[in-house]
């Protein structure tokens, strides 16, 4: 997709004017928080199992070259293909050389971002080679040229009414006067749909939640199955899966499975986890002919050992966006980037630089919420503040905001200075205020009294004020 | 330089891997070798009977519907009670599991029993799991002549049946189990861990059953 991160302020303005967005997106809030929370109530040992997944990733990383060999090794040792890809250019081409192959005319798709980011329907279709998304969301969004604007949940910025308007747009071989205003009826009619395309597929590409270096399993975890029909049907099984996938045992997939649908959907456990090992065996009466992993990097070596590192904890349930205040004012699509959400603000600077992203990691309010809720435990809030201060280092910040932040650190570094200045701002501030105690407008401030009015302050510092309280809180003790 | 080696020497490069990192493969490969457990939760830690009760009612709480049986001999008229509540055809897909094929279908005279992998032209299929988690009412069932995996996915109504000696309380104890069976490090082709029917939440998060795979899991625990 064309990244257009930098434009954040813009998309947000529209996104907020968007009565069919706004309205969908409620979903959010009404289909995931409360969901999360009561599976974690339910289950004593979640914070302790959140510290341990968080440590699982951090062996993980730091041992990540010598998993990955491993890895390695037991996948040929299955008899499958392991592909290693430096960018986004090389996994495109080795799936396209895979499908060609294959004498692919069709591909059918299980849901993944990973190939979202190395854009591989565009090639393949650039190429001659039809994608067919799969997982429902996906399928909706691919109807409608659009990117997915959540990364479990493609499609929550549709409204059930837009579904129905392009299914009967594209199918057009169904009767017109068939009855498709509920959700459930359009669902059956995916599922029509796309029954017959895994059986016409040649290859089918799924990404992965998890690669596993003691067994060299692929593992993926979904609710509708698609991606287990795209898998099993193909003749060829292509895994796309980022480096950091990689967790050592099964008892370590365990561990990380135990948090990820809970704070994905709120469920103990999605309805499909699946391990894949290897292409269809001698007595298998179904299964791939062959399996492929492609192994991308794309950046991700690079954030090793630096403060970014925490990052390549993510197992992309999307819990930090769907408790951000921020994603559930706009959605995904006003990020202008694959990934959406606190977790986009942090990953998509690290994937495609801060010149060209210097927007996503100030598209936050700091609340806390993202961290506070992600089951590896990665500080979110803290990695986009470094991120800041590179964009500040860099000149990219706007200049009104640099040379305000700079006035800023010339009195905040004197703190004598400082508090003279603020002795006479307070009260003066205060006597503006008048009786209704507000300013509708604030020059230098229109940010804040466009859509708000801003509260006078009450004549006092904070300091004036807490030294009051100290001497009055010593008169009554004595 | 290949791109293994780049990839590989990138992320060695920022690790600042020393020369010699002979304590780190040690470290991986006692990883590897040992296979430490981690948290198991409490709910899982029960006596057997204990677990089969947990497992039945977190199965039906995901949406399954379950049947308790004496032995193998009930399982062929308990699927066709199945299929002729739900007005489903007599007629079955299934793999060559011995336990299934000794149950005795030849007394149910109507039932039609098709064998082998699924075509997608399947109303239901019975397999057998290989274990059952009690910790989340999951079911584990792996690939091969005697369960195809497409059994798993294509047909509208997936009947399961599992032994309840193999129903486990957590995760960790299938792993065990596959260790025995398949020998360290090693898996079957596919191994699907399966929790309830088949379900979506894509369009406005409203939970719908029945997305791409079965849209009813019925399970069929053998005491």
């Amino acid at each position: 997709m064309e990244l257009t991160a930098n434009k954040f302020k813009a998309n947000a303005s529209k996104a907020l004017v968007d009565a069919q967005l706004q309205k969908a997106l409620g979903n959010v809030e009404k289909g995931f928080i409360g969901k999360r929370q009561k599976a974690a109530d339910a289950l004593p040992e979640f914070e302790a199992l959140r510290d341990n997944a968080r440590d699982i990733k951090n062996h993980v990383l730091a041992h990540l070259d010598l998993y990955l060999e491993e890895y390695e090794r037991k996948v040929l040792a299955a008899g499958g293909h392991v592909h290693w890809a430096e960018t986004a250019e090389d996994a495109r081409r080795i799936v396209l050389e895979i499908c060609k192959k294959a004498g692919a005319r069709t591909v059918t798709k299980g849901k993944s971002m990973i190939t979202e980011e190395i854009a591989l329907n565009d090639h393949l279709s650039a190429n001659g080679i039809e994608p067919v998304e799969t997982d429902l969301g996906e399928y909706i969004i691919q109807l409608r040229g659009e990117h997915p604007s959540h990364i479990i949940a493609p499609a929550v910025h549709l409204n059930k009414e837009q579904v129905e308007g392009d299914f009967r747009r594209v199918h057009t071989h169904l009767p017109e006067g068939r009855d498709l205003s509920e959700p459930v009826s359009l669902l059956s009619e995916a599922r029509e749909v796309l029954r017959q395309r895994y059986f016409a597929a040649d290859v089918g590409i799924t990404g992965a939640n998890f690669l596993i270096a003691e067994t060299g399993t692929s593992v993926i975890v979904t609710n509708e199955g698609n991606g287990d029909l795209t898998q099993t049907l193909g003749k060829v099984h292509v895994v796309v899966a980022s480096i950091e996938k990689i967790v050592p045992t099964l008892e370590d997939t365990s561990q990380i499975l135990r948090v990820l649908a809970r704070s994905a959907t709120g469920q103990d456990m999605s309805v499909y986890t699946t391990f894949s090992t290897g292409p269809k065996r001698e007595d298998d009466p179904d299964g791939p002919d062959e399996y492929h992993v492609v192994l991308l990097d794309n950046g991700r070596s690079a954030m090793l050992g630096t403060e970014y590192q925490d990052m390549l904890r993510c197992i992309r349930c999307g819990a930090c966006m769907n408790h951000c205040p921020v994603y559930h004012a706009v959605g995904g699509h006003a990020y202008g980037s694959v990934y959406p959400g606190p977790m986009g603000a942090v990953l998509t600077p690290s994937l495609n630089g801060i010149d060209e992203t210097g927007q996503l990691p100030n598209a936050s309010t700091f609340c806390g919420r993202c961290e506070s809720v992600c089951p590896m435990r990665i500080p979110l809030p803290k990695m986009m503040r470094h991120w800041r201060e590179r964009e500040f280092e860099r000149n990219l910040t706007p200049a009104v905001a640099r040379y305000g932040l700079k006035a800023w650190a010339f009195f905040a570094k004197r703190p004598k200075l400082y508090r003279f200045g603020v002795s006479f701002a307070m009260p003066l501030l205060s006597l503006l205020g008048g009786t209704s105690r507000r300013f509708h407008s604030l020059p230098l401030a229109g940010g804040w009294t466009r859509h708000r009015d801003l509260p006078a302050p009450e004549g006092r510092t904070f300091l004036q004020a807490w030294a009051q309280r100290e001497a009055l809180k010593q008169e009554t003790e004595q | 330089m290949s791109a293994r080696d780049t990839v590989l020497g990138k992320i060695r490069a920022s690790m600042r891997v020393p020369a010699s990192d002979e304590a780190r493969r040690k470290t991986v490969a006692d990883r590897l070798e040992t296979t430490p457990t981690g948290i198991i939760p409490g709910r899982a830690k029960l006596p057997k009977a204990g677990q089969v009760d947990l497992f039945c009612a977190m199965a039906e709480q995901f949406g399954a519907t379950l049947a308790r049986v004496s032995d193998y001999k009930a399982v062929p008229a308990e699927v066709a009670t199945y299929l002729r509540s739900r007005n489903l055809p007599a007629e079955i897909r299934m793999g060559a599991d011995k336990r299934l094929k000794k149950a005795g279908w030849e007394a149910e005279k109507n039932l039609e029993i098709r064998h082998g992998a699924s075509d997608g032209g399947d109303l239901a299929g019975v397999s057998h799991a290989m274990a059952g988690i009690a910790e989340t009412g999951t079911l584990a069932l792996a690939s091969g002549q005697d369960n195809p995996t497409t059994i798993n996915f294509l047909p509208e109504h997936h009947i399961v049946v599992l032994k309840a000696s193999d129903i486990k309380g957590d995760m960790e104890s299938v792993w065990a189990m596959l260790r025995k069976t398949q020998g360290k490090g090693e898996m079957p082709r596919a191994f699907n861990l399966i929790t309830g029917p088949s379900r979506s939440g894509d369009i406005e998060q409203t939970i719908l059953l029945g997305a791409h795979g079965p849209r009813a899991l019925h399970v069929i625990v053998v005491e």
